[in-house]
């Protein structure tokens, strides 16, 4: 860390002098609500905060604890930068204390999808299999009831390849995330239909990782390259035209492309990446603002069927309010039960490591129980960790909601 | 760009009343709002008229003339018809919200007197009925219950300043295990909605307990469930139970927001949270439309009618800058009640009434704010109130929130002059 106060300090501990301690931050958290491990947003964001000088040791370990869902942020009513305070103050910490092995692993999704994809049965055996995942926790510290998506076996990225894409329509570039390249590949051409069912051409570029697992374990100088690598792939397919814009279906990636690279790895000044944050939508944002101009095809069919809708944190972090619902509710007979509870807990990877796991399922509980309470047989949720952590905690299958939309189209 | 048929600036009490009241009325609304609102930190009471300035017996039999003496009051714009008839569905949506059982109790006809953390007597109107109890009309001796687990409710304090006031109370302890160095209100709150747990704690209250006491606990009873808490308490230690409100965070408030945030979401209007309005498209003597902060892009909503809910000084709606001007930060709308130049702003002692204190957006009889006739005020941005010592903040955020719904809705379809539909 340098001694040097840096542009990103000035503001996020700028913003730390508009805590007036009103504790809204404290009845929104989710982890200090289930775990004394945490004592909560205002504690160890605007109020350690005082006692961490650059150059000195971190005074304040609890920060580990934070599983950094930003929801302290996005509700605090003055403005304080609570959960990007704690993220730079957990990255103190991380540089402080070593990085375990683990999280130079599991924060690595191109690494481990790379892998895992050509040799998916074995991998998916292994991820399966109880005494591995035993040792796994032993040795590495990733809990061994972690839920760890199954390798799809078949990247997305080779299905666009040979996909023909329409001659003409307004040009869209789509942001897959490595969620749809290795495990969700379908989710990716279910984008890539609704978005031409809608008169669009998808260009989808080569791309990589966005940095989120990195920066939210605290490995920002990795998380920088990582996600400056993507700005660099991204930007030239936007630059010369206005109207281009890029689509993601990763609430969380899309998320770290628009606020979160330059907010907490201080990269405001970056100019592709300041271009891709501008240009980026999230899936649900782009159709409803589709529908409001009266562009979205609205040929749904009736989908007779109850499902429960739950916001990620990393969705409502995009403060656009929860656009999904807006779109399920053009669909026909379809049935929608809001969920109402916080976080289901596992924040990325945060409810995949052996001393938070516990951690995560006590937050997810809340939500778990208004699953089953709500009698629908599946979850629309934005984020794909999300979706992993839902059916392990309800064992309800749990889907984006554009499949929804893609069924109600026919397609 | 989204479309509204109207669009509220503010989640607190007021906004959340106008965007369901507007929801209900068949208006597509959407509340955007910079974070979460006063409600989490209020007592979760309503309190129309406390003090005017002695206390107030009955807020409908003192309103007629405070309206008539205080022409500069939002009350005067309200008139006396409109608090009634927003109490009334204030009750009405809490019976059908989401906490089952759960109530308000109280009439405009007669304050209630409920002490505070401190065991001041705080004079209310309509209040949940897990704190009816504790009405200083009511006979019989009080025990104030608390916890060192607890931070900052101290039941000997309370019952302390309860004794000085005539009331017959006494302050007991209980330990409550929290696995930490102390727990705030919501936390102990989440125990209580665990009917074990509560049984528990029951039992180890109850042989503390004198014949004729009624109990007095912090408001910490129940989260999800207050109601099944409350009357569970009261059955197991055949007696009135009662929350006393606590320091923030407020369960009671978050209890408000709960029942109100369903109303607007069961009526389909739109709640986006963390959105700040950063910037306002002007169109003549109208706004055409607002832009929030989201991620990379800003989001521009736009609406024939705003209603700005965004509070006063307390929020930082309105701020006195370091140059000594006073500013309206959201759409950048003129004041009424600031002191003329030249004359005192502040006075030395801090509770006095402060000549600033009445400062607020200025608005017409109507509550259209000047300079942008399709904004409707609302709230703690309306001049003219001293909220904190009339007790009046909650009465003044239903009913205008009320009124303005009621207003755009009955000019819904016109388009004010000037604003580009």
């Amino acid at each position: 860390m340098s001694s040097v106060t840096t542009p990103i300090d000035e503001l996020l501990r700028g913003s730390l002098d508009h805590c007036v301690k009103c504790t809204i931050c404290e009845t929104q958290c989710p982890v200090s609500n289930v775990t004394p491990l945490f004592p909560g947003p205002k504690y160890a964001g605007p109020q350690a905060e005082r006692y961490r000088v650059s150059d000195e040791p971190s005074v304040e370990w609890s920060v580990d604890y934070c599983s950094g869902c930003g929801i302290c942020s996005m509700s605090c009513p003055q403005g304080v930068k609570i959960a990007e305070i704690n993220a730079q103050a957990r990255h103190k910490l991380k540089v402080q204390k070593g990085i375990p092995l683990r999280d130079r692993i599991i924060t690595r999704p191109t690494w481990l999808g790379r892998a895992g994809t050509p040799v998916a049965p074995l991998a998916n055996f292994t991820l399966g299999f109880r005494p591995l995942r035993v040792l796994g926790e032993k040795t590495l510290g990733v809990h061994r009831n972690g839920p760890a998506p199954k390798f799809a076996g078949r990247r997305f990225s080779r299905w666009a390849r040979s996909h023909a894409a329409p001659a003409t329509g307004r040009k869209i570039v789509y942001f897959h995330g490595c969620g749809t390249e290795y495990y969700e590949p379908w989710e990716g051409q279910k984008v890539v239909e609704i978005l031409e069912h809608n008169g669009f051409r998808v260009e989808v570029p080569k791309q990589d990782c966005c940095g989120l697992p990195l920066q939210s374990s605290g490995l920002f100088d990795d998380a920088r390259k990582v996600v400056l690598r993507l700005a660099r792939a991204l930007a030239p397919h936007v630059r010369d035209d206005p109207d281009t814009i890029i689509v993601g279906n990763a609430t969380s990636c899309t998320l770290m492309l628009k606020r979160e690279a330059r907010e907490i790895l201080d990269l405001e000044n970056d100019p592709d990446l300041a271009l891709v944050a501008e240009r980026t939508y999230d899936i649900c944002e782009l159709l409803l603002e589709l529908h409001d101009r009266g562009e979205l095809k609205t040929d749904f069919k009736p989908v007779n069927e109850r499902v429960a809708y739950h916001a990620p944190c990393q969705q409502q972090g995009h403060y656009i309010g929860k656009p999904a619902l807006e779109l399920l509710a053009l669909i026909p007979e379809l049935e929608v039960s809001e969920m109402n509870a916080r976080c289901c807990g596992i924040a990325g990877t945060y409810g995949l490591k052996a001393e938070k796991y516990d951690i995560a399922m006590a937050v997810g509980a809340d939500l778990f129980s208004q699953v089953r309470d709500s009698g629908a047989d599946t979850v629309a949720c934005d984020s794909e960790t999300c979706r992993w952590q839902i059916t392990h905690g309800t064992g309800r299958s749990s889907v984006h909601p554009i499949d929804f939309l893609h069924r109600a189209y026919g397609l | 760009m989204l479309h509204y048929d109207a669009v509220v600036i503010g989640a607190g009490t007021a906004g959340l009343v106008a965007g369901a009241r507007l929801a209900e009325g068949g208006a597509r609304v959407c509340v955007v709002a910079k974070g979460v609102g006063s409600t989490h930190l209020a007592p979760g009471t309503i309190d129309v008229l406390g003090y005017a300035p002695d206390r107030v017996a009955s807020p409908a039999a003192a309103l007629p003339e405070f309206m008539t003496a205080r022409a500069d009051h939002p009350y005067a714009l309200l008139g006396p018809d409109a608090v009634a008839e927003s109490l009334g569905w204030l009750k009405a949506r809490v019976e059908a919200g989401p906490l089952p059982g759960y109530r308000y109790a109280g009439e405009l006809d007669r304050n209630l007197l409920l002490p505070s953390a401190i065991g001041a007597l705080r004079p209310s109107a309509l209040v949940p009925e897990t704190m009816a109890g504790g009405d200083a009309a009511l006979p019989g001796r009080v025990a104030v219950v608390g916890s060192r687990s607890l931070r900052d409710f101290h039941a000997s304090l309370c019952a302390g300043n309860l004794r000085r006031a005539g009331i017959e109370a006494r302050g007991l302890e209980i330990d409550i295990d929290v696995e930490r160095a102390d727990e705030n209100a919501l936390g102990l709150a989440r125990r209580f909605d665990d009917a074990g747990w509560r049984a528990a704690f029951a039992a180890r209250l109850a042989i503390k307990l004198q014949a004729d006491e009624r109990v007095g606990l912090p408001a910490m009873l129940g989260a999800r469930d207050p109601h099944g808490a409350w009357s569970d308490l009261e059955q197991r230690l055949g007696r009135r139970v009662f929350e006393i409100p606590t320091l923030p965070p407020s369960v009671p408030g978050m209890r408000l927001f709960e029942i109100l945030r369903s109303a607007l979401r069961r009526a389909g209007g739109r709640l986006v949270i963390g959105a700040e309005v950063v910037d306002v498209e002007r169109s003549g003597q109208a706004i055409a439309a607002v832009s929030t902060r989201a991620g990379g892009h800003d989001v521009r909503y736009a609406a024939p009618w705003f209603v700005l809910a965004a509070g006063g000084f307390a929020s930082g709606a309105i701020e006195l800058d370091s140059h000594w001007v006073t500013h309206e930060r959201v759409l950048g709308l003129p004041l009424r009640g600031l002191p003329a130049p030249g004359e005192p702003r502040f006075v030395a002692e801090y509770l006095a009434e402060q000549p600033m204190a009445r400062v607020g957006v200025a608005v017409d009889g109507e509550l259209r704010a000047e300079g942008a006739e399709n904004v409707m005020v609302v709230g703690a941005a309306l001049p003219g109130a001293v909220p904190w010592s009339e007790a009046s903040g909650e009465g003044i955020a239903l009913a205008s929130g009320s009124r303005a719904a009621e207003l755009v809705l009955a000019r819904a379809g016109g388009t004010p002059a000037g604003a580009a539909a």
